[in-house]
């Protein structure tokens, strides 16, 4: 990265304030395909496509939900996003610098700070054998931040920052539930300021009553701090309290995006009718009763998908052209984009 | 933002909270966890004791045992002597104190089987580390190399290289290290491969952290639990390999004591009729060691795993 790069985006921290419409990331085209390797030389005799298009961006402060089926490709788009994979294709543009070759070294210098990482299992995202005080020490060790005194002090106000007890630094992990685990993790996130949090299913693996709790947090957290949030779940009830955008991804593609109330309102494509069916929604004046669209079929496999467009195997209108020409994934109302023959 | 009505329970339980009493007893470290564990296991605790008692005696061995047995070459008077208040384990055909060459075989048999250990620990954990985190063409090369090494009987390669070199300690250790570190390389590359996605280690990435300081801050801490389990049930096999070895003379040489080498001189069909003392008290020394060992490799092994809390 250039000397000048580096500045950019310090700079950008301090005029957080006053540029708080703007785009802080756009991911274009993205795809990201394991090699499937095989026999003793190691060769690659095929490939996994975990991502295979992925296409959205999100303002300042705001937070985009990516929904989808398990092994739709939601965690392999957030992690690639924040470069723990490197990506086949496409561009990752993190406050207009593309960041999607960057060495990790470079990563270190410059993005390692300001998109930080939430997970899904509280009981494997955090070291057993620290306490909560080294956990919460090491990001400042690494990016020597603060004096010594400070890091003692700031360690205790992440903590009650995140609804826990500063004394708590001396224990383990073991010794705590779930969603006090969720909270840690949340605190570990913000140990170096960061500006974007992609929060891989954070809910998923805990109690509905203690969801309630986090994304609660999470809401207050991004309103402090400013934050912007990738928020990566296959609950469409939880993305619909939290996310501004809606990203519906199936088979490594990004199908349908759309604000929110669009989405939710008038779903275009038929998978995100699909997926909207499924979920029991309160009722609302204005918005007609959903029939349960029941999918065919199975998932296909991501290491061979189907021509044409991914989904017209399983889907209710597919149509002849659906299995040979792949869908152009365009704006079709303002903001609502798509990627379906339907709409021409 | 704008709230809509969401199908998310508004009013909630309260989650177990600061004042949770659970929380408010000291800490436990993970460390004190899997000893009150590993403390719990009678048989465990007794073999730790057994070879706490021999290793002791093995290491004050100048000061417990009545002779050296580097001064003593022969005695005619007292050849095959019985065990008695003067011998308590008896003596041998040159007229030397068992008990003497038991104490200071097991400073040799110990050393051997610990020093070998070591070693292939060490060898295995580094191979396993490589293996395990670069994966691709390093991975499958080493791995490659452990499949071969492992499909050869060892005992054979050891007789085959000795045969070679002439047999000395300090060659029998590097032999038996350069020959057992795979099943360690294999652990540990195991734990690698499992630990590379945990998601603390992806944290730890995504923080900023260099690989190095992840690998030793994150990873191998751990993968220790699987590693000291199985080197402490490795050296029990070491030195019952070294026994061997010494038996078939070709581990350690006499005059220095070892087990293996007593039994050996030991095997003389009339030594083996008229003075039972003589093969079965260094083979009683054996055997007790290597239970002793596996009972508290075992204790680690069931101590160290998560589900038997
Ligand atoms: N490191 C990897 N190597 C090979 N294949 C992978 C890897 N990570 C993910 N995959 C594959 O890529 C596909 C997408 O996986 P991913 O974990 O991104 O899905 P997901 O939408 O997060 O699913 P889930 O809801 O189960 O978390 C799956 O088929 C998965 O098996
Ligand atoms: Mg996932």
């Amino acid at each position: 990265m250039t000397p000048e790069m580096n500045t950019a985006v310090k700079s950008g921290r301090a005029q957080q304030e006053k540029t708080s419409s703007d785009v802080i990331l756009e991911v274009k085209d993205l795809k990201k395909h394991f090699p499937i390797k095989t026999g003793i030389l190691q060769r690659t005799t095929g490939v996994i496509k975990a991502v295979d298009g992925a296409h959205f961006s999100v303002k300042r402060g705001e937070t985009i939900g990516i929904v989808g089926e398990s092994g739709c490709g939601k965690s392999t788009t957030g992690r690639t996003i924040i470069r723990l994979y490197e990506p086949t294709e496409g561009k990752i543009i993190y406050k207009g610098n593309d960041i999607s070759h960057l060495k990790e070294k470079e990563m270190r210098s410059s993005i390692r700070r300001d998109i930080q990482m939430i997970f899904q299992d509280p009981f494997a995202s955090l070291n057993p054998r620290k306490t909560l005080g080294s956990i919460l020490y090491e990001p400042f060790k690494v990016h020597n931040l603060h004096s010594e005194k400070e890091r003692q002090e700031k360690i205790e106000s992440l903590l009650e920052i995140v609804g826990l007890d500063g004394s708590f630094k001396s224990r383990y992990p073991h010794e705590f539930s779930g969603g006090q685990r969720q909270r840690i993790g949340i605190a570990r996130a913000l140990t170096t300021q960061p500006e974007l949090i992609i929060a891989d299913e954070p809910v998923s693996a805990l109690d509905v009553s203690i969801q309630a709790q986090i994304i609660n947090l999470m809401e207050d957290l991004q309103e402090e701090f400013g934050l912007t949030y990738v928020f990566i779940s296959h609950d469409l009830s939880v993305v619909r309290h939290i996310a501004d955008t809606v990203g519906v991804m199936y088979l490594g593609n990004m199908m349908e995006l759309a604000p929110k109330e669009d989405l939710y309102r008038e779903p275009l494509h038929p998978y995100t009718r699909a997926l909207l069916s499924a979920v029991p929604v309160p009722r609302q004046k204005g918005v007609k009763t959903r029939e349960k669209v029941v999918l065919k079929g199975d998932l296909p496999s991501p290491s061979n998908p189907p021509s044409g467009c991914v989904f017209h195997t399983r889907c209710p209108e597919a149509m002849e052209e659906c299995k040979k020409v792949v869908p152009a994934f365009e704006e079709k109302k303002s903001g609502h984009y798509v990627a379906c023959h339907l709409y021409k | 933002m704008q709230q809509e009505p969401v199908n998310m329970p508004s009013s909630t339980p309260p989650e177990p909270g600061p004042n949770d009493p659970k929380l408010k007893k000291k800490p436990d470290t993970l460390t004190k966890i899997i000893l009150t564990k590993f403390f719990r296991n009678k048989l465990a605790v007794a073999g730790g004791i057994v070879l706490f008692i021999i290793v002791t005696m093995a290491i004050f061995a100048p000061l417990i045992a009545p002779q050296n047995p580097g001064d003593v070459e022969m005695d005619l008077l007292n050849r095959l002597a019985p065990p008695s208040t003067e011998f308590i384990m008896g003596t041998d055909d040159f007229g030397r104190d068992i008990f003497s060459r038991v104490l200071y075989g097991a400073q040799v048999s110990l050393l051997v089987g610990f020093l070998a250990m070591l070693g292939g620990a060490i060898i295995g954990t580094v191979m396993g580390s490589l293996a395990g985190y670069f994966g691709g063409r390093v991975d499958a090369l080493i791995m490659r190399l452990v499949d071969i090494l492992i499909s050869f009987p060892n005992i054979f390669l050891l007789i085959l290289l000795i045969a070679f070199f002439s047999p000395s300690v300090g060659l029998l250790i590097v032999f038996l290290a350069s020959l057992g570190w795979m099943s360690t390389a294999r652990l540990v590359r195991g734990e690698f491969l499992s630990l590379r996605q945990r998601e603390y280690v992806l944290a730890a990435k995504t923080l900023g952290m260099k690989t190095n300081r992840i690998i030793f801050q994150h990873i191998l801490p751990n993968a220790l639990g699987p590693i000291i389990v199985a080197s402490t049930l490795s050296v029990g096999n070491l030195i019952i390999v070294e026994s061997v070895l010494s038996f078939l003379g070709l581990g350690v040489q006499p005059p220095t004591p070892s087990w293996g080498n007593m039994l050996q001189s030991a095997q003389n069909y009339t030594i083996m009729r008229d003075a039972w003392w003589y093969p079965v008290f260094p083979g009683l020394m054996i055997f007790i060691t290597v239970l002793s060992i596996n009972f508290v490799g075992d204790g680690l092994r069931d101590a160290f795993d998560p589900k038997m809390r």
